[in-house]
């Protein structure tokens, strides 16, 4: 099967497009020139067409402790085959059926002669954003630290 | 995982998937009645049984592969389609292969006295499916059906565990029949 960097790559990648606003994915797909060629329904065989459903998401207490539910995600997955024989997954946040269409699109793409082009017109910008919002909350955040002088901070 | 195995599911689930099930449901309450069912199967699998599969099967019904049906096409297929864990006789609710592979029938769970519909359903590859042979009377039945059961013993050893018991679904091609545990089996 795949290296184990390859796997993590892919774990990478799809959890860039899970977690991808709406609407960017579809509009950097727009803007993306050789999308169109692949894009075409009658080209792509459904494994799975998109579905929405729920996953229970669990965590543990202090990234240690024992597992508990955390609350149920509404995901939307696919599966398609495109017609050079690759294969690619998505399972997506959110109810987006065209969210999950481009990302097993993406997926398919990437083990394909085009992962260059799709990693740096698709992925890398989503990375980029993803990064960018990150960043703004924390300094949000940062802002209304309030450091006492009296008391030790257990850190 | 192959690419064979990925496809073949339904086309339009909830409109397949209720269509399978009201076939198996008027099987089950006809015994000896045939009805057509098919959906696109992995190699080693008919159609009927893949439908009634793709129906019934989920993570929570650990399904039993006997014999030829043991293959990595069909353990990836029912993986991927139904989220079906794939279990041993003693655990399954659903246990599939042709009936040299499935017999003999002890080990499979018959349920319990409170909980009877706690047993395994044995969904049974048949070369050919009739309405000849074995003779069958009971609920469902107006006066008696005929269908080309394999044996007859094991029917009847089945009904001495009433209500507990096994359930059987019968395929062949895109052909189904099936045999609840309260029809009387006798040599036809």
């Amino acid at each position: 099967m795949s290296a184990p960097n390859d796997q993590r790559e892919r774990k990478h990648w799809m959890g860039l497009l899970a977690r991808s606003r709406p609407g960017a994915l579809a509009a950097l797909w727009r803007d993306f020139p050789e999308g169109a060629a692949h894009a075409e329904e009658p080209g792509i065989t459904w494994l799975r067409r998109p579905e929405t459903g729920m996953v229970m998401v669990r965590g543990r207490a202090g990234a240690v402790g024992a597992p508990f539910n955390l609350g149920e995600m509404t995901v939307t997955r696919a599966s398609l085959r495109l017609p050079c024989g690759a294969i690619g997954h998505a399972c997506v946040q959110g109810r987006d059926h065209e969210k999950a269409r481009l990302a097993a699109l993406v997926d398919a793409l990437m083990a394909g002669p085009l992962a260059a082009r799709v990693d740096a017109a698709i992925l890398q910008p989503l990375a980029a954003a993803e990064a960018q919002t990150r960043s703004a909350r924390a300094s949000q955040a940062a802002a209304t630290q309030v450091a006492f002088f009296t008391m030790v901070r257990g850190e | 995982m192959d690419a064979a195995a990925l496809s073949g599911g339904f086309v339009n689930p909830a409109i397949d998937a209720a269509r399978v099930f009201r076939e198996v449901l008027q099987a089950m309450a006809r015994p000896g009645r045939i009805a057509h069912i098919g959906a696109s199967p992995p190699p080693g699998l008919s159609p009927a049984a893949a439908s009634v599969l793709l129906t019934l099967a989920d993570d929570t019904t650990p399904v039993h592969l006997a014999g030829a049906c043991d293959s990595a096409a069909i353990r990836d297929y029912l993986r991927f389609h139904t989220g079906a864990p794939i279990a041993g006789r003693e655990d399954a609710a659903f246990a599939l292969g042709d009936w040299e592979a499935l017999a003999p029938l002890a080990g499979y769970p018959l349920g319990s006295d409170e909980y009877p519909d706690r047993s395994a359903t044995l969904i049974v590859e048949l070369p050919a499916l009739s309405a000849v042979g074995a003779r069958l009377t009971g609920p469902g039945i107006r006066m008696h059906a005929q269908l080309s059961l394999p044996e007859i013993d094991p029917f009847t050893a089945n009904a001495r565990h009433f209500p507990r018991g096994l359930d059987f679904i019968f395929t062949s091609g895109d052909a189904i029949a099936a045999l609840p545990r309260t029809t009387r089996v006798e040599a036809g």
